[in-house]
């Protein structure tokens, strides 16, 4: 048990620890989000009965832009001064080693935006319960996005342009994730309940747990080779 | 007994694969050729005018085999690709790029006749259906694949990633669609449903196959025709194809 955790967690507090040291980055993509978020009202209009339906997407829409700003970063320092290749060489499977580093990718981006999100859907005017709703489905929903964009982060580590391709790739595959994300508050609010859309999110998250780092795995090998 | 049967892991060299490649595209152009002549003359003639949607209706002889196709090229493509992660054999990563731009233009076809269609039949260039939604989400797959493969500089790298993302993607083709599915009858949207269309006449199904079958043969024969222009690029240092007759005829 400890053997299986130990590396995972080594990995994890070694990126924390890197992220605290350059709190920028971080901080870059919380107030991107903020931003994007508090654009919509000002794009659309006031109208509170309007911003309260369209807030569940708005907020969704965001979320998967801001992590998308990390993902870019996810191996490509790791790559650059050669740790990602003495990752490979290490005795502790390889696998293990990048579920870590997604683990800590979703604590710096992901879980910023699960707490601020009810800061800004008090903006939109939701209620507590639409409130609720919202942090629990952020809080299933944006490890599956960390977890599905690692595999593109894999894929486009070193290439020309590879920010802007990393979006082409990946945000066609957070459909899912958008639509019973940003569907459990709406269905909250309009009395359907919430609970089917967070099944079905948290069935995608296992399988994204399950087969995402063996994917992104596979990538970074080819990418390094 | 290893006489009678075909050896086809001879064919997995690109090597002796081309020659066979280019004796078969003339025959998948051919009928490609005959069954379009074939389907066309049923579309516009044989098929009789429909009572609820009028000559408009027309459109889906090329809509639906466009929409097949853009679906099935994507497995097939997937397909390759998993065969040539397994097997680490060149000519799979090669069909499956040379698959990928046709694969991408008919979901392409697809989402533009069905605009086409709908304008006549729903009053809309697009509606948010399932299915609609299904397939632009189809044809950004196909333009991932292509931008990452065109984005890689060595063939062997841009096949092997090329190849997670078709299967990636094909794993998420039946999650997206289900959840775009359940999305839209949870916003009612569009109260219009293809499935529940007036059944065909015969003329119509018949006309439908053979169009159908018409894109599998075009399809079949512009892939090979990519993959033999995709063998020339990768193996221009190799003897054989110095020794091709039409590279020798290009260099004088």
């Amino acid at each position: 048990m400890n053997a299986t955790l130990a590396p995972i967690l080594a990995i994890i507090r070694r990126d924390l620890l890197l992220a605290m040291r350059r709190k920028s980055e971080v901080l870059t993509a919380l107030f991107f989000f903020i931003i994007v978020v508090s654009l919509f009202p000002l794009g659309i209009g006031p109208e509170t009965a309007l911003l309260r339906k369209i807030a569940p997407g708005v907020i969704w829409v965001a979320a998967l832009l801001a992590t998308m700003l990390g993902l870019a970063r996810l191996f490509a320092p790791d790559h650059a001064d050669g740790t990602l290749e003495q990752m490979v060489l290490s005795p502790s499977p390889l696998g293990l080693l990048i579920t870590g580093k997604i683990a800590a990718h979703w604590i710096t981006t992901g879980l910023p935006l699960v707490l601020l999100a009810p800061v800004l859907g008090i903006q939109f005017d939701l209620d507590g319960g639409a409130l609720g709703i919202m942090v629990v489905a952020l809080l299933l929903g944006t490890p599956l996005l960390s977890l599905i964009g690692a595999i593109g982060a894999a894929l486009t580590l070193g290439l020309r342009g590879g920010g802007v391709l990393l979006s082409l790739l990946v945000l066609p595959l957070y459909v899912p994730a958008l639509i019973f994300g940003a569907g459990a508050v709406e269905a909250h609010i309009s009395g359907l309940g919430a609970g089917g859309h967070l099944s079905l999110l948290a069935a995608l998250l296992a399988l994204a747990v399950f087969f995402a780092p063996w994917a992104t795995t596979a990538a970074l090998r080819i990418a390094i080779e | 007994m290893s006489n009678r049967i075909v050896n086809w892991f001879k064919y997995a060299s690109p090597q002796s694969f081309y020659p066979l490649a280019g004796k078969l595209i003339p025959w998948f152009w051919a009928l490609a050729i005959v069954f379009t002549v074939a389907g066309l003359y049923i579309t516009f003639f044989a098929a009789p005018t429909d009572f609820q949607q009028g000559e408009g209706y027309r459109i889906i002889f090329i809509h639906v085999p466009a929409a097949w196709m853009s679906m099935f090229i994507y497995i097939v493509m997937a397909g390759w690709a998993g065969l040539g992660l397994a097997l680490n054999t060149r000519l799979s990563g090669m069909m499956a790029q040379a698959l990928a731009p046709t694969g991408a233009i008919m979901a392409f076809l697809s989402l533009w006749t069905g605009a086409f269609w709908g304008k006549p039949m729903w009053g809309a260039w697009w509606v948010w259906d399932a299915r609609l939604t299904s397939a632009l989400i189809l044809f950004f797959l196909y333009i991932g694949f292509i931008a990452l493969q065109a984005a890689i500089d060595d063939p062997r790298r841009a096949d092997k990633a090329g190849a997670i993302l078709a299967l990636v993607g094909v794993v998420n083709v039946p999650i997206i669609y289900f959840s775009v599915k359940w999305w839209n009858t949870l916003h009612q949207g569009a109260s219009v449903s293809l499935t529940k269309a007036p059944t065909m006449a015969a003329t119509m199904l018949w006309g439908m196959l053979i169009m159908a079958l018409a894109f599998w043969m075009y399809s079949i024969a512009v892939a090979l025709t990519r993959v033999r222009a995709i063998i020339l690029e990768r193996e221009a240092h190799t003897e054989w194809v110095k020794d091709l007759p039409e590279v020798q005829g290009a260099k004088q």
